[in-house]
């Protein structure tokens, strides 16, 4: 069994008050917890956090831990000779074990499951996990592995972490920060309980080229003065191949132009849009002949485009 | 046998849950789902009913209550206050994106 120094992990002396305790798990909670926190890394920590005060909180488990005496975390230990028999039934199974499912098992006291087989119905521990995926795989459906560790429980009734992979189908429908139910895919029930269920947090990557709003799809077209003026037909790429869009003739910068139905499909109901957001462009480089075709533009042109800086400045005198 | 659709829900309006089977699923009890309704945390679709009938966000919504409750040792109405801060965050979060969404890139 590895050693987790409980005490490190919510940076206590080992001397530390119950109230020292329960504040120092408190602080690190509001900061680490993955409901309220945006730390990427928040959900790993305070899991740490949380196994190392579900130990520390209570009198009877705080004894029991610290007579495990100090090792460096992360080296394998055994504890003292009668450990077991002080604390639980002296039934425990200690070289695969986690020591957070042997501070569980204490918790369950004379109640473990294996010990009074089917007197509880438990249901299943219930999974929730972010899946993240492509745009593509969003639009079309696709099939993801998830690697988990989860505890599972032995012939003997003991608990034990392993690493199981679940391989889990996400339907088209797909979007940014929606939740997925697959009702039976977590942990095992026993004893007549319910499996539980896996819940999947959908995260779509971020694309090159399309920008995701729910179910709506937005990209920038880019278009020449001339194109923007004469109006044009454009092939644009989408989620399911090339199509021709109409620009209208005298297209404004910023204005957006729906392709219906070209975005993400909804789980139930009609399929999200695709907007194209025109952007006019120059010419970084232009050549004589187009510089003196503009020139002769400007001097043919009665358009002001600062008309309403104009009045302002009128007004302002 | 199951279909394919049975396998997977979405958790959107479409996807409705009662109160029973809310309690199944979140591991929650009928008191404290009837407290956060109460609260405003979560809105039955027939509040008016006796036979509530919930839409399918309320149970992520209900999750994260239940995680909320055990790991800040909070009160039914001081979960239902974090519930509804989150729901701006969300919502602010959602109108940022769709703002960021529609706003023009740099044309290299």
């Amino acid at each position: 069994m590895k050693y987790k120094d409980y005490y490190a992990s919510l940076g206590v002396q080992r001397n530390a008050s119950s109230d020292e305790i329960k504040k120092a798990y408190r602080k690190l909670a509001h900061k680490y917890h993955p409901d309220v926190s945006k730390d990427p890394a928040g959900e790993e920590k305070f899991k740490e956090v949380a196994e190392a005060y579900e130990t520390l909180k209570s009198p009877e488990k705080r004894a029991a831990y610290d007579q495990l005496g100090t090792h460096p975390p992360g080296q394998d230990f055994q504890p003292p000779p009668d450990w077991g028999k002080q604390f639980g039934d002296g039934q425990f199974a200690f070289e695969e074990a986690d020591l957070a499912d042997l501070f569980a098992g204490l918790a369950a006291g004379r109640h473990r499951p294996g010990r009074q087989a089917g007197q509880f119905r438990m249901p299943g521990q219930d999974y929730e996990v972010t899946a993240n995926i492509s745009l593509e795989e969003a639009y079309r459906g696709t099939e993801v592995e998830l690697s988990l560790t989860v505890p599972e429980q032995d012939e003997q009734g003991f608990i034990r972490r392993v690493p199981r992979t679940l391989k889990v189908r996400i339907p088209k429908g797909a979007t940014n920060g929606q939740r997925l139910r697959l009702p039976g895919r977590g942990g095992k029930g026993f004893h007549g309980g319910r499996d539980g269920d896996l819940y999947l947090n959908i995260a779509v990557h971020p694309h090159p080229l399309f920008r995701v709003n729910g179910h709506d799809l937005y990209f920038d077209l880019p278009l020449a003065p001339w194109e923007a003026v004469l109006g044009a037909t454009v092939e644009i790429p989408t989620l399911s191949g090339p199509v021709h869009l109409k620009v209208p003739p005298n297209a404004r910068a910023g204005q957006q132009l729906r392709l219906a139905k070209r975005g993400l499909p909804r789980p139930h109901g009609a399929q999200g849009d695709l907007y194209a957001i025109v952007q006019i462009v120059v010419p970084a480089a232009t050549s004589e002949r187009e510089r003196e075709l503009f020139r002769e533009l400007a001097q043919g042109s009665t358009f002001n485009p600062r008309g309403r800086l104009e009045e302002e400045l009128k007004s302002g005198n | 046998m199951e279909t394919e659709h049975a396998e997977t829900q979405w958790l959107t309006e479409k996807a409705e849950f009662s109160l029973t089977e809310l309690v199944e699923l979140s591991g929650s009890s009928v008191e404290e789902l009837r407290e956060l309704v109460e609260y405003g945390a979560i809105t039955p679709v027939n509040p008016e009913s006796s036979q509530w009938v919930f839409p399918g966000q309320c149970l992520p919504t209900i999750r994260v209550a239940c995680r909320l409750r055990v790991s800040f040792d909070l009160e039914p109405h001081g979960v239902a206050l974090v519930i509804s801060l989150l729901d701006r965050i969300h919502d602010l979060e959602a109108q940022m994106n769709s703002l960021r969404a529609q706003l023009p890139r740099r044309v290299r």
